[in-house]
């Protein structure tokens, strides 16, 4: 019976658990933009000039840039990890301010895009987009669609990572148990992951 | 509930400062469960009494009682609140929270609070799903399936009750995504895999499913949303979006939903039936595994809900052929169940009644369902009384039936009472013989050509539609009955002893009520829990 005590001691803080959970969420994340991957590759073997052509209009360069962010904020996350394990909490805090800081400029620069676009009348039911023709309208449907998503998940990155910082400041999330740093961390490189996919659908479409 | 000194420790117990709050933000598992319990029955007797007055109707020709659009809203809200906030749910959220942790021996599932999430998720989708009856333009009449273009075109609530229906997928997906985790890491010591009881397995398998699933409805039900308040395209044919994609992508989810339903539906009567026969189950791992396989199988047929929507010859084809096959794992577990019954000394009480009524109506409702995933005859069947009479015949009978077992067969455990056992099988007479009066009328009026969704009727149906109205009122008198007996009991029931029916599996070693920890000190496992007679553990 003394096993079976010990294993009820773990019930309250099972960490191995946690990441299981996490990993299955995630999982439950990527079926989420599943169903819309699933309408790009239908639409885009149906309508494959207009596609082309709405790629076109996108900036690559923007984009490019905004990947280079994304992935270099995800390089400060998993450093911010290996600074929590080795005990340099200060580290730690500056590493995961920089990540939530570089999410924020993705963000804003991503509305510059998008007002951009709104600017010239590109926006879901404008009259500009309807003249067009059909495949046009569905690859920004999906692009303001999917980024949109893509955009409220880093929001929600965000407020996730500032909560982190905070603990960790705190000396709530230590190197003993860093796993809702660990699950954070996973969060961010889902984003990251996702938009490693939206570049070359939209931008590198051309 | 009475305060005898002597008594057990028990989860019904006052905690804290009681009342409500002790509940509504209580993390036990078996509270949690209660909650979802109490929820559920009051949305099943609301969308029941909406199928009632949808059955009156059709008393008379003409559409006497209610217009077309009352009629279409009042089967939409009947299949939404029925699919979404029970049938789907209703086993899992019930039973699996209350009985997981117990059958695996552990003191909770792994994320307590996140329990306590999904059922506050479960209560906002429900509270949008009521909100979008009284406000905006009147309640939804898409039907629960939400088809584009209409969707899009109506003028009524529709964005609301999909965003209903998106949350309470997603309290779902928390569901599953917490058994997964629990059913990893919380078997007590010795609990191997082979050692659990067959519910549990029902129950990985539902989990599997929620949450490889649900994600695809949910995002499809949000581009509805965005489609109605954006105008995106995707789905909009003037815009070059193919209404056949939504079909798709929503039966990706429905129709693995269905076995959402059915899995833990399957995983109860499992208990159940060895409980009654005195028998070791036959066959427990082609059951266990069959669960599994339902799950894969089930996730590949979704486009026969599409034979007739103008898809190619060779998807025809290819779903029909899956079709045929998921047949086929269902059937092992019918035939084991059966083969359990063989030599056993079998008991009629209560929960067995309900058990193997839900063989034989899940046998004609899946019977039923091979006989459409043959492709010249869904042409005939399609959108007819047949199919609203096969499904009910797997939903309600089915589901519900295996619901009410389950309630019963547990309802000692749960509440430490007894409930009158001659009063329940008066109700089941009256369930039993009004089903089968409604639906299979329903069946025979699909096959004359009766189309379903139509709030009036031709005179050559009149006799039929009359028959299964007729039908509904035993139904519904016999729920009544059951309901009524079982909140009696809740007061007045003799006090049930730890094993009232002689059990064999974890759940029944505990005291009844449990105690709030479950169990003093986490048991050691030295075989299969669910083996009856000499052999058997502890």
């Amino acid at each position: 019976m003394t096993e079976g005590a010990e294993h009820a001691e773990h019930v309250h803080k099972d960490r191995e658990a946690a990441k299981i959970g996490m990993w299955l969420f995630l999982f439950t994340e990527m079926l989420l933009f599943g169903g819309l991957f699933i309408l790009y590759s239908a639409y885009r073997s149906r309508y494959p000039g207009d596609f082309h052509r709405g790629g076109q209009q996108l900036d690559y360069v923007i984009g490019v840039v905004n990947t280079l962010i994304l992935l270099t904020s995800s390089l400060t996350m998993a450093t911010s990890l290996t600074a929590l394990a080795q005990r340099q909490r200060r580290r730690a805090v500056f590493l995961l301010t920089t990540t939530v800081l570089l999410g924020a400029v993705f963000l804003v620069n991503k509305s510059f895009e998008w007002s951009v676009k709104f600017h010239h009348g590109i926006y879901p039911s404008s009259p500009e987009l309807l003249a067009r023709p059909p495949g046009e309208i569905l690859f920004f449907g999906l692009y303001f669609t999917m980024t949109g998503l893509h955009g409220l998940h880093v929001v929600a990155g965000i407020a996730v990572l500032s909560v982190m910082t905070f603990l960790v400041a705190r000396g709530r999330i230590t190197a003993e148990d860093p796993v809702k740093l660990v699950n954070a961390g996973l969060y961010w490189h889902l984003i990251d992951v996702i938009w490693i996919f939206l570049l070359p659908l939209f931008y590198l479409a051309a | 509930m009475t305060s005898d000194t002597a008594k057990a420790p028990s989860y019904l117990d006052k905690q804290g400062r009681g009342g409500i709050l002790s509940w509504v933000l209580s993390v036990d598992h078996k509270r949690i469960a209660l909650l979802y319990l109490a929820t559920m029955l009051t949305m099943f007797c609301i969308a029941a009494f909406l199928g009632l007055l949808m059955r009156l109707e059709h008393l008379w020709m003409g559409g006497k009682l209610f217009g077309p659009r009352a009629y279409n809203a009042m089967f939409t809200l009947h299949g939404v609140i029925m699919i979404f906030t029970f049938v789907i749910p209703g086993l899992p959220a019930v039973f699996g929270n209350f009985m997981l942790p117990l059958m695996i021996g552990a003191r909770d599932v792994s994320f307590p609070r996140l329990n306590l999430l999904s059922w506050y998720c479960f209560i906002t989708g429900i509270v949008l799903a009521i909100s979008s009856l009284f406000t905006g333009a009147g309640a939804p009449d898409t039907g629960w399936t939400f088809y584009v273009p209409y969707s899009l075109r109506s003028g009524t609530n529709v964005t609301i009750a999909v965003l209903a229906a998106f949350v309470l997928g997603l309290s779902s997906i928390l569901t599953g995504l917490n058994f997964i985790t629990t059913i990893h890491r919380l078997r007590a010591p010795g609990l191997t895999w082979q050692r659990l009881s067959l519910f549990v397995w029902g129950l990985y398998a539902t989990a599997w499913v929620q949450v490889i699933v649900t994600p695809i409805v949910g995002i499809t039900l949000l581009l509805i949303t965005l489609e109605r308040t954006f105008g995106i395209g995707v789905f909009d044919p003037t815009k070059g979006g193919d209404p056949l994609l939504y079909q798709h992508l929503f039966w990706m989810y429905s129709h693995p939903a269905v076995y959402i339903m059915i899995l833990p539906a399957m995983g109860a009567v499992s208990e159940i039936i060895p409980t009654f026969a005195r028998r070791t189950v036959f066959g427990y791992r082609a059951i266990a595994y069959s669960s599994i396989a339902i799950a894969a199988l089930g996730s590949l047929v979704w486009a026969h809900h599409m034979f007739t929507s103008g898809m190619s010859e060779v998807a025809n084809w290819v779903f029909s052929l899956l079709t045929f096959l998921v047949a086929i794992p269902s059937a092992i577990k019918v035939f084991n169940w059966v083969a359990t019954l063989y030599k056993g000394s079998i008991t009629m009480a209560p929960p067995m009644l309900f058990a193997l009524s839900f063989i034989f109506l899940f046998s004609i409702g899946g019977l039923t369902g091979v006989m459409q995933g043959a492709l010249a005859l869904n042409i005939h069947l399609h959108d007819t009384y047949f199919i609203v009479g096969h499904f009910h015949y797997v939903m309600f009978g089915g589901t519900v039936f295996a619901f009410f077992a389950a309630l019963l067969y547990w309802f000692p455990k749960m509440f430490g009472r007894m409930y009158s056992q001659r009063a329940v099988v008066v109700a089941w007479v009256h369930m039993f013989v009004g089903f089968n009066m409604l639906y299979f009328t329903m069946l025979i009026l699909g096959y004359m050509g009766m189309p379903r969704r139509y709030y009036d009727h031709l005179p050559q149906f009149h006799t039929a539609h009359v028959i299964a109205t007729i039908g509904s009122w035993p139904l519904v008198a016999g729920i009544g009955i059951l309901l009524w007996t079982l909140a009696r009991a809740l007061r007045h029931g003799a006090p049930a002893p730890p094993n009232p029916w002689g059990g064999v599996t974890l759940e029944w070693h505990v005291p009844s009520p449990p105690p709030p920890e479950n169990f003093e000190t986490i048991p050691k496992i030295d075989g299969p829990t669910w083996t009856f007679g000499p052999g058997a553990s502890r």
